[in-house]
């Protein structure tokens, strides 16, 4: 099962996107929130993000939406830590918008996609067209 | 080196603290009002994981590296964290000499390009980090001493600071202000001169 994390400058929306995929995608699939700091501060902590990933990854890789600026360096981060540790996973960060991309990866997650195809779900959504304009 | 290295983080940290308003206000003008406030977090953070008998110079610096990560919250938390990170992988040697430290500013350096993807001019940290850099560098491979790279760096990475002033910001939150973050200082490079500047005090004192 691929794993999936959330990374956003606050835990509200991390955790609120975590409920909102399980909503969809089933108690079992594995959603973990990164967001904000351990203390509840607005914020990422790569540290924090590092752990979310190792927790998430069952084998077959893991993939991370994030918010902006520096949600992506601290998961760059993350990633070079982990690494750092010699802690093999397959990770991805998602160029895509946090709370569609998330919906519809951890679904395709949820349908035994691989990381590949999660990925693609998600970077899929930047395209979502929400109103229909005449 | 001629003191400990905890009193040089320290003095970083003092440093950090006395101009937390001064870099929150930079940050302010031209970005998300943090800067002062997360880098102050962070360094009072650090300070509490070393202590003045530690010796082990590339521990110290990995676990400043490690402790700026996971507590500034924003963009300088990694860029920060590598900085030290990267200079921590050089300061392995026993005896830390000046072509060492010339050399842990260069990966210092060129870990927080890399992280950042970011180049000279276009309003960030580098603009003050790599003229620094270059002037440390010319000084100590033409025969000079340490104090004379560290003043040379200091006064380049002042001029650095003073450049971004003139520049569109490229690169961070800043770069949505588009040309209205001309005249602006960057607080990244204000942040970066500040902690060079107090290595160099605490050298001299």
């Amino acid at each position: 099962m691929v794993g999936i994390v959330i990374v956003s400058h606050s835990n509200k929306i991390s955790d609120g996107i975590v409920d909102m995929c399980r909503e969809m995608a089933g108690k079992d699939q594995i959603i973990i929130s990164a967001g904000g700091m351990e203390d509840g501060s607005i914020g990422t902590d790569a540290v924090r993000i590092a752990n979310a990933i190792e927790n998430a990854d069952t084998g077959d890789g893991v993939l991370v939406l994030a918010d902006l600026g520096s949600a992506i360096l601290s998961t760059e981060m993350a990633m070079d830590i982990l690494n750092d540790n010699s802690i093999n996973i397959e990770i991805k960060i998602a160029d895509a918008p946090i709370v569609e991309g998330a919906i519809a990866s951890s679904i395709e997650a949820y349908l035994g996609g691989n990381l590949e195809s999660c990925l693609k779900k998600a970077e899929e959504a930047k395209n979502f067209i929400k109103l229909n304009k005449k | 080196m001629n003191k400990s290295i905890y009193s040089y983080i320290k003095a970083m940290a003092d440093t950090i603290n006395e101009n937390k308003d001064f870099l929150t206000q930079l940050d302010a003008e031209i970005g998300d009002a943090d800067h002062g406030t997360n880098m102050a977090r962070g360094f009072n953070t650090v300070i509490t994981k070393i202590n003045e008998n530690d010796t082990d110079v590339s521990d110290v610096l990995k676990r400043v590296g490690m402790g700026l990560v996971s507590s500034v919250g924003g963009a300088s938390g990694p860029l920060y964290g590598t900085m030290f990170l990267k200079a921590s992988n050089v300061a392995k040697e026993a005896d830390i000499t000046q072509e060492v430290i010339m050399n842990m500013f260069k990966a210092a350096l060129d870990g927080v390009k890399e992280r950042g993807k970011a180049t000279r001019g276009e309003k960030t940290m580098i603009d003050a980090m790599e003229p620094a850099y270059e002037a440390f560098a010319e000084v100590i491979n033409s025969g000079g001493n340490l104090m004379q790279a560290l003043e040379n760096a200091v006064k380049a990475a002042e001029e650095g600071v003073e450049y971004t002033k003139t520049i569109i910001a490229t690169k961070g939150r800043a770069s949505y202000l588009g040309e209205r973050s001309i005249g602006h200082q960057d607080p990244g490079a204000t942040s970066f001169t500040l902690i060079l500047k107090s290595v160099l005090e605490n050298y001299k004192n």
